[in-house]
């Protein structure tokens, strides 16, 4: 009964959310500036939940993300340039279309490089992601560095707004849901000791890869969503800085937190937007504030008061803060003991 | 036909003979130790035995069944499960996520059948939850079902690993120094887990101990390494006064 409750009120929050936008864009109470960032906040919330799964909860450091990105913003916008089919079935042929490419290009470049670790992995996925822009660049049939041209666009703001919603709320339960089943588990088991996971059967190759190619899957997808918002797709946007803010996006809404990704990508996406007044002091201030959040992440007492809120809002559970506390100190003393 | 057969089992690492020629014998349903000196290659041993090295010579059967110098994982799916030394729990997952990890190939969901939530997953989900929380409850965590691995006393993560290893359904259980920094108490009650798990599974039990109390309380025999080879093997009580054991352990 708890369950259903709980369920019922994410459907409440998820339509609520999607209703308020559509009323403001409507109304016109938000300006046209704010009306354009809708798309890429969705954009950039699909990116980060889906690095989220490589980066938080398989817990491979990689840098390619824009690549992958890259690659099924082509591939889709490619199809539907080339073909002529009701929007009904093209746009979501495409979606599928980019998807796909991109995780092709996942088992391409994951079977090899998952075999590497930390440090290793992030520069060869680093690597992919250049190359995978240097080749776009120097081929023709892609536009090359001038970019695609002729994507169909959305009709509007409310039609544009809508579609991305939709595959952003699909993009959430599928990652959330895989999460969240023995596979996920599996997942996240082999971020938190490869040996162990290995030693109760886990196939950790398998599901490395598993988790790899389903954040390629949804990067392509984000890629195509790009593509059809601006008409026109260009190398550069795909650079090693995409990666990156992607990354930071991931890093600062907290590693293996689903909500935390979509918090932080919306507001790491509007915080340069509403800073704009300030000029030459902007990008100091953007700096400052992701600074002052990574600090605050990672500070002990605010971990624990939000434990404490998350506690109070859940009441019957004990409070994780509290137990916390309580078996620090003994994990403390064993660990001198074993240092004995 | 003894449950786990090891014959001639060895590995060099360069031109360090650190396990040479070494042979055992576990019965079904025994509690058997392996002692030694520190750096004797006990642990080395045991990481043979579940595919983390391959031997250089020699191997070992499962039931009959050659797993010498098989992968980890078809090791474990085979039927041996361990613990390590220095405990390895999946620190950021809750206590009973943990043993549902161990409990990952007992079911059959597949990946659409988990992301589409389709009836399979519910059902065996369900059965997953019960199962692990009667795996916690034979180690006294059913309390602690939702706290973090990391979180939980070190006496109660090395249960919790205990119950992982066993959540993979094994034939034989291997601990890697079971009792390492508990006090005499905790170790005591470590013994008495250890004889029930025994019991209730129906488990073949071979673990590596320095605690000299829990090898003579609870193993029925014993082999004793030293550098690498085979310094003894028997009877616990008979092994534990053999003058060249001693020696071995304490000097001339």
């Amino acid at each position: 009964m708890k369950k259903h409750l709980k369920k019922i009120i994410s459907v409440g929050i998820v339509l609520a959310v999607y209703a308020l936008v559509i009323i403001l864009v409507q109304t016109g109470a938000l300006s046209r500036h704010y009306q354009s960032l809708l798309v890429p906040i969705g954009i950039n919330v699909i990116l980060a939940v889906s690095l989220n799964l490589t980066v938080g909860f398989l817990g491979e450091l990689t840098l390619g993300h824009a690549g992958f990105m890259s690659v099924g913003a082509y591939a889709g916008c490619l199809f539907s340039i080339y073909c002529d089919l009701p929007t009904v079935i093209e746009f979501p042929l495409a979606l599928i279309i980019g998807g796909v490419t991109a995780a092709v290009f996942g088992v391409i470049i994951g079977i090899p490089a998952l075999r590497l670790k930390g440090d290793y992995l992030a520069i060869v996925t680093l690597a992919f992601g250049e190359i995978i822009r240097s080749v776009i660049t120097n081929l023709d049939f892609l536009g090359g560095a001038g970019g695609l041209k002729g994507i169909a666009k959305y009709k509007s703001t409310a039609s544009a707004f809508t579609t991305v919603f939709v595959v952003l709320v699909i993009t959430v339960v599928v990652i959330r849901n895989l999460v969240k089943s023995r596979h996920g588990r599996a997942i996240c088991s082999i971020r938190d000791n490869v040996i162990a996971s290995e030693s109760v059967g886990i196939n950790v190759v398998f599901y490395k890869l598993l988790a790899f190619v389903m954040a390629a899957f949804f990067a392509g997808v984000a890629g195509v969503l790009y593509g059809h918002n601006l008409g026109i797709l260009k190398p550069n946007t795909f650079d090693f800085n995409k990666s990156i803010e992607i990354l930071v996006i991931v890093v600062l809404g907290g590693m293996g937190s689903i909500t935390g990704s979509i918090i932080s990508a919306i507001v790491i996406t509007l915080l340069p937007e509403v800073l704009r007044g300030l000029d030459d002091y902007r990008l100091l201030i953007y700096a400052v504030v992701l600074i002052a959040m990574m600090l605050l992440n990672n500070n002990p007492k605010f971990t624990a008061f939000k434990e404490n809120i998350k506690a109070k809002l859940r009441p019957g559970k004990k409070s994780a803060a509290e137990s916390v506390n309580a078996t620090v100190n003994v994990s403390e003393t064993a660990a001198e003991k074993e240092a004995e | 036909m003894a449950l786990l057969e090891v014959k001639n089992l060895g590995i060099t690492f360069g031109g360090l003979h650190a396990v040479d020629d070494f042979s055992f014998n576990v019965e079904k349903g025994q509690l058997y130790g392996l002692i030694g000196p520190n750096g004797a290659g006990k642990t080395t041993v045991f990481n043979m035995l579940t595919g983390v090295y391959k031997p250089t010579a020699g191997g070992f059967t499962l039931d009959g069944e050659n797993l010498t110098g098989r992968p980890p994982i078809e090791i474990n799916r085979k039927g041996i499960a361990r613990t390590f030394q220095n405990i390895r729990l999946f620190k950021d997952m809750s206590v009973i996520d943990n043993v549902k990890v161990g409990l990952h190939n007992g079911k059959n969901y597949t990946i659409a059948e988990g992301i589409f939530r389709l009836p399979r997953f519910f059902k065996e989900e369900k059965e997953l939850d019960q199962r692990a929380m009667e795996l916690l409850s034979v180690f006294g965590l059913e309390g602690e079902r939702d706290v973090l691995a990391s979180n939980l006393p070190y006496g109660k993560q090395r249960k919790l690993e205990i119950a992982r290893a066993l959540a993979t359904n094994p034939k034989l259980l291997l601990l890697d120094e079971p009792a390492a920094g508990m006090n005499p108490n905790e170790t005591a009650e470590l013994m008495d887990t250890i004889r029930f798990v025994r019991d209730k599974f129906d488990m073949t039990i071979l673990l590596i101990e320095h605690d000299m109390k829990l090898v003579s309380g609870i193993c029925e025999e014993v082999s004793v390494l030293n550098f690498g080879q085979e310094l003894a093997h028997g009877v616990t009580t008979e092994v534990l006064n053999d003058p060249k054991v001693i020696t071995a352990y304490l000097g001339e």
